[in-house]
């Protein structure tokens, strides 16, 4: 099988694999997995300005937020239907990623995650300000009746996971588009050096500009989807925890490959809901691993396995 | 004013009210902040985890004072010794099992920093719990402040319920003024002092020269992660012991270290006052979380528009 086939198998196969899945897992799981699918989508828009940019944003939960909120306010306070409040989430997502975009691009290195961690704390902090509309910690529920989109009830579990679904797979598949296009591979020689590919005529800024309104759509359209199929919005998904999870994921599941998102996710999920049994102290273990993958495994699991067994795994 | 205690009294008295907790802010933010400063002076890292130590310090303060019983001032006393020694010890291992083996590259520290983070922070919440835990302080005289004003019959002295500050209060600020000009002696008149800004100038001269740079990072980010525990006991008389407390600290010494010019001490210092005394203020006429927005904002804004700080001097 040539190289390009490969790929097309691995990552339609594993699509098909989700697919199949939802007729056989016990309820408990499928409601999981939906709810990490989501999750992934989020992890594959952050991987696109981390993996393959080389920018190491700690605000991704401002797009992922801004997203949730727009959705969620649109239903809420301005009676949209699920659709069009979608569209208004992700159009809240790539307006907060631009602009902060054309704010932080101006600094590199470690500056750069100041940055973004700070205004993402901006935004946690303004949500709470907000609390009249929207109600600050606590959150919101949305209702079930508010949650049908086109005559489908998105709070059934079985829509929601093929809603997931669909929203994984066009994330996935994007991604893997993007990276093996012309585009993609500017990005990924800006992470490996910058300098050059100014040399060689590149515009740096307008390609890290798109890479970051890219990365924070799709985390937008992640939080929008994660608010419309589990029907509650908070803002805890604003705070710092919710921008180092998905720079944990990636750099477990492996930076700057397509697959690692969701690999990262899938694992860590579970580490943490079965510690969570244990004790409540289950942050314990996202600290844990964030030390021993960067101090031992900075390539994380997918790397590694493009490290000894597929080189050209994208 | 929602929320405000002091809501009877007048403006002025109570401004002064707010900036004498203002100074305490102030003073406590200062050391946490310089530890922060030292660190990412000499060593060139960002810590995230430096709200932790702070909380560590706290948290022992608390085990200690609980242990020792007598007089309040024995356990203080003792905590005051053996909680930095202990946190300092603590991030000298930290230094040197995780943040040496990085080869301190900026941005995966910053992410091993993140998960110490979480790990004291979880750890403390699995042996400490989750309560806050109140810690007597040594002596606690109250004292009044009198309030000067204009009657019918000229200038009278009065003494306006509630405007008074403690005993405890005043020491603390007079303790952080101590040990800030430590820190200041430490860096300008002593070998390990000249030693460490030999290694922030040029690392790879000074190990040239033969300075054990390595040990020196060690005692660099052992000495910051103590002078946060110090901040963290000397608070926690006048507020409680609890495992989430490292998340403020971190903020504000963060928008200090920034807006004071990365690495600059005086600047570090000037800029705690300045945050300090006008977080007390601001409260007073905004509500908190828009005080912490509006900070929060500024951060952001001198980073990406004049990253050498506000009073730092452009360095190339």
């Amino acid at each position: 099988m040539s190289g390009g086939a490969r790929v097309i198998a691995l990552h339609g196969g594993l699509i098909a694999l989700l697919f199949v899945l939802q007729f056989v897992l016990p309820a408990y799981h499928h409601g999981n997995l939906a709810r990490i699918m989501v999750l992934a989508s989020y992890a594959v828009g952050y991987n696109i300005l981390f993996g393959y940019t080389g920018l190491l944003s700690l605000g991704h939960a401002l797009f992922f937020a801004a997203g949730m909120y727009g959705m969620g306010l649109g239903i809420q306070h301005l009676g949209l239907t699920p659709a069009p409040a979608l569209v208004l989430g992700l159009v809240a997502g790539a307006v907060v990623s631009g602009g902060l975009a054309l704010l932080a691009l101006r600094t590199t290195g470690v500056a750069f995650m100041i940055v973004t961690l700070m205004f993402a704390q901006v935004g946690y902090l303004t949500i709470l300000y907000f609390g009249e509309y929207t109600r600050g910690d606590e959150g919101f529920v949305i209702q079930q009746a508010q949650r049908v989109l086109w005559g489908i009830d998105l709070s059934d579990p079985g829509n929601r996971y093929f809603a997931a679904l669909i929203l994984f797979g066009s994330c996935l598949m994007l991604s893997l588009w993007l990276v093996r296009a012309p585009f993609g591979k500017v990005l990924v020689a800006i992470r490996e050096n910058e300098e050059r590919v100014r040399m060689l005529g590149y515009d740096i800024f307008a390609h890290k500009l798109a890479a970051m309104v890219i990365s924070g759509t799709i985390a937008a359209a992640a939080g929008a989807s994660y608010g419309l199929l589990f029907g509650y919005a908070g803002a805890s998904f604003a705070s710092v925890q919710y921008s180092i999870f998905p720079l944990l994921w990636v750099l477990l599941g492996g930076a700057g490959t397509v697959l690692g998102p969701f690999i990262g996710t899938l694992f860590m999920f579970y580490l943490i809901d079965l510690s969570s049994g244990v004790t409540t102290a289950y942050m314990l273990i996202a600290g844990v691993a964030l030390v021993l993958l960067t101090l031992f495994a900075p390539q994380g699991l997918m790397g590694e396995l493009r490290r000894r067994v597929w080189r050209g795994l994208p | 004013m929602p929320g405000n205690p002091y809501a009877r009294m007048d403006l002025g008295p109570y401004i002064l009210l707010a900036s004498l907790e203002g100074a305490i802010t102030a003073a406590v933010l200062a050391l946490t902040a310089v530890g922060l400063s030292l660190v990412f002076g000499v060593m060139r890292v960002v810590n995230i985890a430096h709200g932790e130590f702070f909380m560590l310090g706290a948290v022992i303060a608390w085990w200690i004072a609980h242990s020792f019983g007598g007089h309040p001032a024995l356990g203080f006393g003792v905590a005051l010794i053996a909680a930095p020694l202990v946190v300092g010890a603590l991030a000298v291992a930290a230094d040197m099992t995780i943040l040496k083996r990085l080869n301190y590259d900026p941005e995966r520290t910053i992410v091993a920093t993140i998960g110490v983070l979480y790990i004291i922070q979880q750890m403390t919440l699995m042996g400490y719990g989750p309560d806050a835990r109140p810690v007597e302080a040594p002596f606690n005289t109250r004292l009044a402040i009198p309030w000067f004003e204009h009657g019918a019959d000229g200038w009278a002295m009065i003494w306006p319920w509630g405007l008074g500050t403690t005993s405890y209060k005043l020491a603390v600020i007079g303790a952080a003024v101590v040990l800030l000009c430590g820190v200041w002696l430490l860096m300008s008149r002593t070998r390990f002092g000249l030693v460490m800004r030999a290694t922030q100038a040029d690392r790879d001269m000074a190990q040239a020269f033969g300075i054990p740079v390595e040990r020196v990072y060690a005692l660099v980010f052992g000495l910051g992660a103590a002078l946060a525990a110090l901040a963290g006991v000397l608070i926690v008389p006048i507020q409680q012991a609890h495992y989430l407390m490292g998340a403020d600290p971190l903020l504000l010494s963060f928008i200090v270290v920034i807006i004071g010019g990365l690495g600059s001490l005086p600047g570090t210092v000037l800029a705690a006052v300045l945050i300090g005394l006008s977080d007390g203020i601001i409260s007073v006429f905004f509500s908190p979380t828009l005080a912490k927005i509006l900070a929060t904002l500024l951060v952001g804004l001198v980073l990406v528009f004049r990253p050498q700080g506000l009073f730092g001097a452009r360095s190339e």
